[in-house]
């Protein structure tokens, strides 16, 4: 099986010595934490520990006892590039994650056209490689045009670097297409990334159903579309052997079904985006249409049950779900308007919130936004580890700030965190041991 | 020129009313005072509206447009006439012929009229929340005229009047509220308004067109006409909205009929003086029967026209007086 291509390019230039010295040196898949120093050299991590020097000559970056840990991996990243420029190119989406301390990120194959050929990668590659910031991975559609039919050219995809496969916001609504995605797959040793939702009980949906939908006066959408969803795919997967991975779960049941599923050992994977443990459909207030994602927010008890999932491990990962869309797409009424939200820039201090809240330990929290994603995308990143790519992220744990989407790299702003006070900022993220983003 | 009950000074509304809204986009949160002083004010314009010279001067210089983005001969005309006969300016926009058509958004459309410095935008859209979007942006009075399945104030309150004068108080009644629950905007703010006011409300219709967790707004939901009929003090049959239908929510109209069409027949369970009324415009045959409907002495359908305009004069009076003290 070939090792899955990376869609960049690394600097043609020779990787600087770098020292991190004084830094809390943490890594999720080690559960290592201690202060020490961490030497890159060659764009790869050379020695870090404890009783590490900096080495003679190496360019020294004091962390004066923040947090260095590995660069975040986001597996669920919107981009408009190529068709919707005006949301968001590769470049704009680049220094986003770079000031979001993301240091890869896997797109998804909703553009215009949409990526379901080997032009459309090798396009992405082609941009990734001009904006020479972080690493982009992208998905392949499942189907052509993603639109739930025909399968797309899985296998000469995944040749040509495709990480994975999804039909990305759209839901793979029909049994059969997605029983055969799952089988044929396999083939590859590549995942099936699912949008969740029963398409036809979602129709014309905006909002989560129930008493606030009903006041508001917007038709809803049931529960029941995620979970009959994943009670679909999970016999799916139990019939196919396929492996597959839940987007962004909205629902306590979908977080039940999911932890039932891995222990009875089927080969599945979720995650959840911030919006969905910090929100809930109460903060759509009067029709703030910043709030309108998909799947939708959900009750607070759902949001709980997230959280909980997040800690116990039943939820493998948090990714931004980063989606932009302009003013045009937001400020009309809240039925005519796009759903999503940005997050590339808000996705640690936002998981934080959990560490500071006490719902998870630091390593673990990390965890699921660097190693655990890579792995279900089996890319070797997400660790301090000898000989890694020296992805990094350098983060004050505690500063306190308030969010400003006016100030985010994102051409977009769409964003409900907007004034929000949080604790925990990015410093510096490192990119092959080349410093792509300084505050 | 004016009867002497009749408001006619722009400085301060009369009998101490107390109003302190500048828009008026919902009934949900408001006061048994603030529906009590629409109310109240609303009895005088029927007055008014019944004398040979109908108008008085209290909006004199002050413009209303009225914003209709969905087609609505019944409410547009009413809101006319009551900006008309307090002595305002009335500008009737066709959307449907307009700059919307060409792409413009909803919000540049109101905002373009908006710098024409109007008092009042009265808006109706199909797309509930419409009307908050554009009183977040605009510095006139904003008056909902019916949002997609969210509210229709005015309508409330003209029904609430209707029964006020026929039965003399709200409180204690119990209101039937029948059929197409599930895209009324109007059953939403007669919710809201009817509870508030002490009547005890119930929403009777095919369990498809009632909306999720609606007992959550303090109704008692039926889904069987005759058990929801029994004892009725109100009986508000609703419309059959199939175009805002997203597939069949009921198999057929004669279907419908047979099991939630009000008739003579059916009515026998209400309260003998229960009385009738309707927001128009009907769909005999489907929701409800001739018989019932043209009942001079059970149906509020002519009397809710009527005092549609009094209580349309009475928001656009107590809106103003907002403006006065804001200004």
């Amino acid at each position: 099986m070939p090792a899955p291509a990376r869609l960049y390019a690394k600097a043609i230039q020779l990787m600087p010595l770098i020292a991190f010295t004084n830094a809390r040196l943490l890594d999720p898949a080690s559960q290592h934490d201690e202060t020490g120093t961490l030497v890159a050299e060659g764009g790869k991590i050379t020695a870090f520990g404890a009783g590490v020097a900096a080495p003679e000559g190496a360019q020294i970056v004091d962390c004066a006892g923040l947090c260095l840990a590995p660069g975040l991996v986001d597996m669920r990243v919107a981009v408009g590039e190529p068709g919707e420029e005006q949301r968001e190119t590769i470049l704009s989406a680049s220094r986003s994650a770079a000031a979001g301390g993301i240091t890869a990120f896997a797109m998804l194959p909703n553009t215009t056209p949409v990526i379901d050929g080997i032009a459309g990668l090798e396009f992405v590659a082609r941009r990734a490689r001009e904006a020479k910031l972080v690493k982009i991975f992208a998905y392949g559609a499942v189907t052509q045009g993603a639109a739930g039919r025909d399968l797309a050219e899985m296998g000469l995809l995944a040749e040509a670097g495709a990480i994975g496969f999804t039909d990305g916001t759209n839901a793979i609504g029909d049994a059969l297409t997605m029983r055969r995605a799952l089988s044929y797959a396999r083939a590859f040793g590549k995942v099936i990334v699912q949008h969740p939702e029963e398409p036809s009980l979602a129709a014309g949906g905006q909002m989560n159903e129930g008493e606030i939908s009903t006041r508001l006066g917007l038709s809803g959408i049931s529960r029941a579309a995620e979970i009959i969803m994943l009670e679909r795919d999970l016999r799916l997967v139990e019939l196919t052997g396929g492996r597959y991975h839940a987007a962004h779960l909205s629902t306590a049941e979908g977080v039940e079904l999911i932890r039932d599923a891995k222990s009875a050992g089927l080969p599945v994977t979720c995650d959840v985006a911030p919006p969905y443990f910090a929100l809930s459909e109460i903060d759509i207030g009067d029709y703030r249409t910043f709030a309108k994602l998909s799947p939708p927010l959900r009750t607070d008890d759902d949001r709980r049950a997230l959280i909980a999932g997040i800690a116990d491990g039943t939820i493998d990962a948090i990714a931004s779900d980063h989606a932009p869309q302009d003013q045009d797409a937001k400020r009309v009424p809240f039925a005519a308007a796009a759903p999503g939200v940005v997050g590339l820039e808000t996705l640690l201090p936002i998981a934080l919130e959990l560490y500071h809240k006490g719902a998870i330990g630091l390593l673990d929290l990390l965890a699921r936004m660097t190693f655990a994603p890579a792995k279900i995308l089996g890319l070797p990143l997400g660790q301090l580890k000898v000989d890694a790519a020296a992805d990094l992220v350098i983060f004050d744990l505690d500063r306190p700030w308030v969010i400003n989407a006016d100030a985010f790299r994102s051409k977009s702003k769409n964003s409900p965190f907007d004034k929000r006070p949080v604790a925990g900022a990015v410093v510096m993220t490192v990119v092959d041991g080349r410093i792509v983003h300084q505050s | 020129m004016n009867a002497p009950s009749a408001p006619n000074d722009e400085a301060s509304l009369p009998d101490g009313l107390v109003w302190n809204r500048r828009h008026m986009l919902g009934i949900e949160g408001w006061s048994a005072a603030e529906i009590t002083a629409v109310l109240d004010l609303s009895d005088r314009y029927v007055e008014q509206n019944r004398r040979a010279d109908k108008r008085s001067t209290e909006l004199r210089g002050r413009t209303i447009m009225n914003l209709f983005f969905e087609d609505s001969t019944r409410t547009r005309t009413s809101f006319e006439l009551a900006g008309k006969r307090l002595g305002a300016d009335v500008l009737n926009m066709s959307v449907g012929s307009s700059s919307v058509k060409k792409g413009e958004s909803l919000l540049d459309t109101a905002m373009t009229l908006n710098a024409m410095r109007p008092d009042f935008l009265v808006v109706r859209h199909a797309q509930s929340g419409a009307p908050k979007l554009l009183a977040d942006k605009v510095n006139c009075s904003v008056l909902n005229a019916g949002d997609g399945t969210h509210e229709h104030p005015t309508q409330a309150l003209l029904d609430a009047l209707s029964i006020r004068r026929r039965k003399g108080r709200l409180e204690g009644l119990t209101v039937a509220i029948c059929g197409d629950i599930l895209h009324s905007r109007v059953a939403r703010s007669n919710i809201h308004l009817l509870g508030t006011m002490g009547a005890h409300v119930r929403v009777v219709g095919p369990p498809t067109l009632i909306p999720s967790s609606i007992d959550r707004m303090g109704v008692e939901v039926f889904t069987d006409l005759d058990e929801g009929l029994k004892d009725a003090d109100i009986v508000m049959m609703l419309r059959l909205q199939s175009e805002r239908m997203n597939g069949k929510f009921v198999p057929s109209p004669r279907e419908y009929f047979r099991f939630h069409g009000l008739t003579s027949e059916r009515l026998k369970v209400a309260k003998p003086d229960a009385l009738i009324m309707h927001p128009g415009p009907m769909n005999r045959g489907v929701e409800i029967d001739s018989e019932v409907a043209d009942d001079i002495g059970r149906s509020l359908i002519l009397d809710q026209v009527e005092f549609g305009v009094a209580v349309r004069m009475a928001c656009l009076r107590l809106l103003a007086s907002t403006q006065k003290q804001s200004n």
